[in-house]
């Protein structure tokens, strides 16, 4: 039960959920400064979306073909409503003082929560999703991954990697991280710095529903209410990580993946401690390491002291 | 023969305080026009409202014969109208040569572009040295150049200089002054915002004088350099 190359691969499979719902909390604060409270549930409609459009198949399609159309749908979905939040919602508020955004990011998100439970046929309660069922990879004798699990090791990296190069390499990104940057100065270059918010809120809406599709095929159901804790927890990652950073995003991700699955196996065998171990406690021990990492590096593990503007 | 660019009684207001309270001024193609004044005469904040940045409050300007009051900011650069804004404002964290690029966001013609990079590190050799480098490792001095010339990659006809000289050493000025005499000389119209006024002035073919949202004194460069109330208040004389 306890091996640690067992634990390692779940810690692995939890950090990259988190890192892929971290990325929308990262890119947003990063070009806008604002924690979009509201991503959770954005992340939520995603499962939701995913789930409509396994709904429409016809009955008895393939897994395989039903995971890349509920991507797309979950993706639909996701982005439709982070878009029009960001229109609607926080655009109008773009020069007022911080709190005011914030707060509305908060309302937001119950918002949603609430809509989702009253119009989304049986949402009161769990709401069962297809789940990726048969055996798991073996790998050796006492380390296997789930195939759910597999999905999210598999994608995370690459959704991560395809990130990075349109950042890095294309010049819609360039023009977002120069819109990060310095905001005004971008628009004197000619960069429509609307236009470039709203593609970050896009990217981090699309990402969010990749990892509820992962979500959902690993726990077989979603519920309304499920982006409140997972959105914190991505949260949680980007700021470990260092807010702002895409990568520091993944990194975060999984360093608190790694420390959850950790704490759960491990802590219960220290001394004095076996109270606390176990499923029960991993949440604590989740915002015990991010008060540490606040403590002794509050920009996070790859964030960068603000020193540079001239 | 109009003017490239026509301002007329421009105003602009933070809230209620009115920061510039009716200026008029015209900058003809190949002319440097200076504007000269201290802190909080609206200098800067006339600058940010030719470029989009802000939105007057009254007035019209005209440049290249359009208006430019419902233009948004990220479309002026395309007209030909770029702004080197005050503190330089690179982006730091991404290189030189990024910078650079950056400064011919709106161009397609790649060719023409690898070509005015490479003029901007003739006319700026450290910055060819350290092209891989981060903005922000630069000194002052080398940012300063580098903003200058981002700003001239959009090949502009009017180029807005904000402050170029703001927290340089002597040298770095002198050599920051002379480019932008070899940039006049090479036919580029300037308008430009400076504290420095003697060096401003006498690159100036005209000069307006600000305070506190006004243009209380116009005139030719060298007529403002020998006006008595201009030594006075800005050349540092008794």
């Amino acid at each position: 039960m306890h091996e640690l190359p067992q634990q390692l691969a779940n810690g692995l499979a939890l950090g990259a959920l988190y890192g892929l719902i971290a990325i929308g909390y990262t890119m947003v604060y990063g070009i806008v400064q604002l924690i979009n409270f509201a991503h959770g549930e954005i992340f939520m409609i995603g499962g939701f979306g995913a789930l409509t459009a396994y709904t429409a198949l016809p009955t008895g399609t393939s897994l395989l073909i039903a995971i890349p159309v509920m991507i797309v749908g979950g993706a639909l979905a996701s982005v439709a409503v982070a878009t029009a939040a960001e229109r609607f919602a926080y655009r109008p508020l773009r020069s007022a003082p911080r709190l005011a955004p914030l707060i509305t990011a908060i309302g937001l998100s119950i918002a949603l929560q609430q809509l989702v439970w009253q119009f989304y046929p049986d949402a009161k309660k769990a709401v069962s999703f297809p789940e990726f069922k048969g055996e798991a990879f073996k790998i050796t004798d006492s380390l296997s991954i789930q195939r759910a699990d597999l999905f999210v090791l598999i994608l995370a990296p690459l959704c991560m990697l395809a990130l990075g190069i349109f950042v890095q390499k294309s010049r819609s990104g360039r023009a977002m991280q120069a819109t990060a940057q310095d905001p005004d100065t971008a628009k004197l270059m000619g960069i429509n710095t609307d236009r470039i918010i709203v593609m970050a809120f896009a990217i981090g809406a699309a990402f969010a529903a990749v990892a509820a599709v992962a979500y959902g095929l690993d726990k077989g159901q979603i519920n309304f209410e499920m982006g409140f804790i997972l959105g914190l927890k991505a949260f949680t990652a980007a700021v470990l990580g260092g807010i702002g950073n895409i990568y520091g995003a993944m990194v975060g991700g999984v360093v608190l993946g790694l420390a959850e699955a950790l704490s759960i196996a491990y802590i219960e065998d220290i001394p004095g401690m076996s109270q606390l171990g176990g499923g029960a406690w991993s949440n604590v021990w989740a915002f015990v390491l991010l008060i540490v990492v606040l403590l002794v590096r509050p920009q996070g593990l790859l964030g960068e002291r603000v020193a540079d503007r001239a | 023969m109009t003017a490239l660019l026509e301002v007329k009684d421009l105003k602009v207001a933070y809230g209620k305080i009115e920061a510039v309270k009716g200026i008029s001024f015209e900058v003809n193609e190949g002319e440097i026009v200076c504007l000269v004044g201290t802190n909080g005469a609206g200098k800067t904040t006339t600058l940010r409202t030719l470029s989009g940045l802000l939105k007057p409050v009254g007035g019209t300007v005209t440049f290249d014969g359009k208006p430019l009051a419902q233009v948004p900011a990220h479309k002026i650069v395309s007209l030909g109208l770029a702004h080197s804004p005050e503190g330089r404002h690179i982006f730091p964290r991404l290189t030189i040569a990024e910078n650079l690029q950056l400064g011919a966001f709106l161009r397609t013609d790649k060719e023409g572009i690898e070509k005015d990079v490479e003029r901007a590190y003739e006319m700026f050799p450290i910055l060819g040295e350290r092209r891989k480098q981060a903005a922000g490792t630069l000194s002052g001095g080398e940012q300063q150049m580098l903003a200058m010339g981002r700003a001239l990659m959009s090949r502009p006809k009017l180029l807005m200089l904000d402050e170029p000289s703001m927290g340089l050493s002597p040298l770095m000025m002198q050599k920051i002054m002379a480019t932008i005499a070899e940039l006049k000389a090479t036919g580029t119209t300037i308008l430009l915002v400076e504290q420095n006024a003697q060096a401003a002035l006498s690159l100036a073919d005209q000069a307006h004088v600000m305070e506190i949202g006004k243009i209380v004194l116009s005139g030719s460069g060298q007529e403002l350099l020998h006006n008595e109330d201009v030594r006075k208040a800005y050349l540092g004389e008794d």
